[in-house]
């Protein structure tokens, strides 16, 4: 199949793909870019393990071409913090226990990082209501809602003190 | 005590041991996308593998035509059972004592069935090369009827064992019949249930339904022909066995196999079989000289790997007119589909089922079981579950309903009149268990209390008055479960797979500077492994838990163990565990001795450093032994601080727990709105709190999901109806409740720190609770058994045969 060059932008930088024009974005952005932090949990759009960011909403990679993206502005798992300054989504789901088996955990804190951009100060329905494209199968959520709340909570400390 | 040293508090904290709610030293990879699975491993020069699926439940394979397919740019092989029958490897041993084809043999037996391997350069062009073959089928009947699979004119589904009388457990009394387990005795219950006071009869299905972890099956298959080793990373619950059968079934030696578990996403059972897809794997390796993988998509997952459950259980239990159990008799009747592929300990084709009288002093009980082959997937695994104890806490939580019901008795009250009384353990149940340790009454009282029992059933009794006159549509349920789990296999004199004892493992290196190693022969799917282990050392052997590491699933590395499945691994391997710290303690205590100048006995263990007794000002720290062992030369004691525990457990576990869920039923949609659910667990002594409380939540959530709506259905052709995460029920954060938890600490007197296991109680008490919640809303209207899952439509189906409808 003939490829076709695709240009985005991913967690801030600049790639040319050169992909066929079936490759979903989870497939270029897995196997061609190594950016294996979201996952392949259904194919369907049902699970959420595949989410990114891009252009500013939520999407499940799994469902989009990668011929889609095409200058596109994507953030995924590796771009929202870095070992020494993590988001804090990042944190607050280690400290509420946000995690067991970690394979929707990327997924589901990209969604949440969305989530709180769009809604700063969700009620725990919203945010129940707000993750419910994103499955995890260990926690059972209550965690998960949790440490969304929380991180809430702190980003908006942290604006007023800013 | 020397100035200069802490308080003993202050230095037990500093270690996060025993009991400290640490946080997991996993997130940091999984909070930053860093984790390792299956699909993330990339070799060079790796190709892909698919598979070509039956979409007939059962016919005849006429002729496969591979030409077109090897045509498909981008492909490399197709192989088919011809292929493989060379290597005898068309077929493989299942952990039943039965085979499995690994690729169709002549004939099919289950929608999905693998027919044959397409090798491609990525996953693109193998779906292509899929697409491309071509497979002449002939259909033949089907069965999806366990109960009709006897028939004289039933189709014989396994012709390759057709004229075998003998099966793996036993005589075969029907081409499509497994097997026959007993447990108990028949006569004395009959005799029992003949004279009882009241006899209470139902039959309870526990519907097929599938673990369905987040991550699907696969594995890397990597053959250096070089060397003549063979690497595979996969989805391995149990490596070190995936090892051992490699081994046999190939003929390459076990020392040129490594067989590595990097990070896996969620097991609950799905991961511990063997699948064509890992055989596929390596065969293609084999074949092409490259590594090869395999990840099947979440339809392959769901329609042809490792269900659970589907047992329907007749039971009959009897009774004094006040409400004391004489006796119990159930017989099961086992669907396993096409190949028994269920994941049970060997000399337990149905599992641990025969835990089936509970929490409940029942002195007389007898138990059958009859394994069936149907035109479904293979499996049989134990689905968040110690071997089929949550088909037998469903059972036994039921069966104590339908007998409250019809002693019209409080199903609360009849439960605390047969509990097993605290000063009756270890008890020996009738079906042949020792219960090691219990007290029941006391976290049953706690969990009605917390609930409010009583208000409750007024308040339901108001609800069917209200119901009555017309105020409302809304019934109210209480859902009561008391589970005991059995869990921590197990003592090798009784269980083994495939005749590998089940004991596992543990090997501790101490660093010079005191920091360590261990490896374990489990492996972690999202426990924690890493976290809770390192917590047990921390306080055997008096080193902060940050300062081990701890590593499992690396065959190469690891020593021997049976892996991590049926809520072993804190009673198995976190025993060896402990064993294998206190080895470590004992060296020390001879090289301490040595440094301080004393005898042996003249110094004791202080948390984080030997003493010398009567002068604690003398000391040595576990940190300053742990040099010591690396460049003094000390009479009489080897070099280096090392140790390795194989731990063979004396008995199971046995922990159990209180479950409560309040649950509104609308009558005319059949929705239901879970108002409250209290999970009291005695998991005996707790690690890591927050981590028991993780796994609870997680638990229920997947319990919730197999009670209300989840499973594996099948039409009268044998098409699977639920292969897609649209029909297959997983709840979302929406439907998900709140939960309430609560423990009491009851520990294991035969466990080294008395440790039961938690990880799947939730799951087994989970289900009775959410299911007796439905029941006892229609209770007050002639509701006796209605079957799983309570999806919206079953409920109101109830309904409308009630006559709430009208």
């Amino acid at each position: 199949m003939e490829k076709m060059h695709v240009k985005m932008t991913v967690n801030g930088k600049n790639v040319d793909l050169l992909t066929e024009p079936r490759t979903l974005l989870i497939h270029a952005l897995r196997e061609e870019l190594g950016i294996t932090g979201p996952h392949v949990g259904c194919s369907s759009s049902h699970c959420g393990a595949c989410t990114v960011d891009m252009n500013g909403m939520s999407v499940k990679s799994c469902t989009v071409f990668a011929a889609q993206a095409e200058g596109a502005d994507i953030t995924t798992i590796e771009g929202l913090g870095t070992p020494d300054a993590l988001h804090v989504l990042q944190e607050m789901f280690k400290e509420h226990h946000g995690l067991q088996c970690g394979y929707c955990t990327p997924g589901m804190i990209t969604r949440a990082y969305r989530l709180l951009q769009e809604n700063p100060a969700p009620t725990e329905e919203q945010v129940r209501f707000g993750i419910a494209g994103n499955l995890c199968r260990c926690t059972g959520y209550q965690n998960i809602v949790k440490a969304i709340l929380e991180a809430a909570a702190k980003m908006n400390d942290m604006k007023e003190s800013a | 005590m020397n100035e200069s040293t802490p308080p003993k508090e202050e230095r037990s904290a500093a270690l996060s041991g025993l009991g400290t709610s640490r946080k997991r030293v996993e997130d940091a990879r999984f909070t930053q996308g860093k984790g390792n699975y299956v699909d993330d491993i990339k070799l060079p020069g790796m190709l892909f593998g698919d598979f070509v699926r039956s979409p007939y439940a059962h016919a005849r394979v006429k002729s496969i035509n591979t030409e077109k397919a090897m045509a498909v740019p981008g492909v490399h092989a197709v192989l088919t059972a011809a292929d493989l029958a060379p290597l005898s490897l068309h077929w493989m041993p299942t952990l039943a004592g039965d085979k499995q084809m690994v690729l169709a043999d002549g004939k099919v037996l289950f929608q999905a069935q693998e027919v044959a391997f397409v090798v491609a350069d990525d996953r693109y062009a193998a779906a292509d090369g899929v697409a491309a073959v071509e497979v002449e089928y002939e259909e033949l009947p089907v069965i999806v009827d366990p109960f009709k699979a006897e028939a004289d004119d039933a189709p014989v589904l396994r012709e390759d064992i057709a004229d075998q009388k003998e099966g793996a457990h036993g005589p075969r009394r029907h081409p499509n019949h497994i097997f026959t387990w007993e447990s108990g005795d028949l006569e004395a219950t009959e005799a029992v249930l003949a004279e009882a006071d009241v006899v209470a009869e139902e039959m309870i299905y526990y519907h097929r339904t599938h673990p369905c972890p987040l991550e699907t099956c696969g594995s890397v298959a990597s053959m250096d022909k070089v060397n003549g080793k063979l690497t595979v990373w996969g989805t391995f619950q149990a490596p070190h066995a995936v090892r051992t059968v490699a081994s046999l079934i190939s003929g390459i030696a076990e020392h040129n196999i490594r067989i590595i578990s990097p990070d896996i996403g969620g097991g609950f059972g799905n991961k511990v079989g063997v699948y064509p897809g890992y055989i596929c794997s390596i065969v293609a390796s084999i074949v092409t000289g490259v590594p090869v993988k395999w990840v099947e998509d979440r339809s392959d997952n769901l329609m042809a790997t490792a269900f659970a459950r589907d047992y329907w259980m007749k039971g009959r239990i009897s009774a004094t007119k006040d409400g004391k159990i004489t006796g119990l008799h159930c017989h099961t009747t086992a669907d396993h589909g096409a190949f028994d592929a269920c994941a049970d300990p060997t000399k337990f084709p149905a599992g641990f089922m025969n835990i089936c009288t509970g929490s409940y002093d029942i002195p007389t009980a007898y138990l059958a079981v009859d394994g069936i082959y149907t035109n479904k997937a293979p499996g049989g695994v134990a689905y968040r579950c110690s071997f089929r104890v949550t088909e037998a806490a469903y059972f036994i939580e039921r069966m104590i309903e339908v007998l409250a019901i019809k002693l019209g008795m409080d199903a609360a009250e009849l439960r605390v009149k047969n509990f097993i009384k605290k000063e009756q353990f270890p008890y020996q149940s009738a079906l042949g268990w020792e219960y090691d340790s219990g007290d029941y009454h006391t976290g049953w009282e706690k969990a009605l209390k917390a609930v409010g029992y009583e208000d409750l059933r007024t308040e339901q009794a108001e609800r069917v008055e209200a119901f009555k006159r017309g105020d409302t549509r809304k019934l109210l349920g209480i859902g009561l479960s008391h589970f005991t789990e059995i869990v921590g296999a197990g003592p090798v004199k009784n269980c083994d797979i495939l005749g590998l004892g089940m004991f596992d493992s543990c090997e501790i290196r101490i660093h010079p500077t005191g920091s360590a190693i261990a490896r374990l022969g489990t492996i972690s799917q999202g426990q924690g492994h890493a976290t809770t282990f390192a917590q047990i050392l921390a306080t055997e052997i008096g080193s902060p838990a940050e300062d081990i590491t701890l590593e499992e699933g690396d065959t190469d590395t690891a020593p021997y163990g049976l892996g991590t499945y049926g809520s072993r691994s804190t009673p198995v391997a976190g025993a060896a565990t402990a064993m294998a710290g206190r080895k470590i303690r004992a060296k020390a205590q001879m090289i301490a001795a040595y440094l301080l100048e004393v005898h042996d006995n003249d110094i004791e263990w202080d948390v984080d450093r030997f003493v010398v007794k009567g002068a604690p000002e003398r000391f040595k720290t576990m940190k300053e032994i742990a040099f010591a062992s690396y460049n003094q030369a000390i009479p009489g004691v080897e070099p280096g601080l090392e140790a390795v525990s194989y731990y063979d457990p004396p008995n199971m576990t046995y922990p159990f727990g209180s479950y409560i869920c309040v649950m509104e039923i609308d009558v005319d949609t059949g929705t239901t709105e879970i108002r409250q659910v209290f999970a009291l667990d005695d998991c005996g002594t707790r690690i890591n709190p927050m981590i028991i409380e993780g796994q609870v939540h997680g638990g229920l959530t997947e319990a919730l999901a197999i009670a209300m709506g989840q499973e594996i259905a099948y039409d009268e052709q044998g098409n699977v109806t639920t292969g897609t995460l649209m029909d297959f029920f997983i709840p979302t954060a929406v439907e998900t409740p709140n939960y309430q938890t609560d423990y009491t600490v009851t520990p294991s007197p035969h466990h080294p720190i008395g440790a039961k296991g938690v990880g799947e109680s939730p799951n087994v008490g989970g289900v009775p609770a959410f299911s007796n919640a439905v029941h006892d809303a229609f209770r007050a209207f002639g509701l006796t058994q209605s079957h799983m899952p309570h999806d919206h439509w079953r409920i109101w189906k109830t309904a409308e045969s009630l006559g709430l409808h009208d």
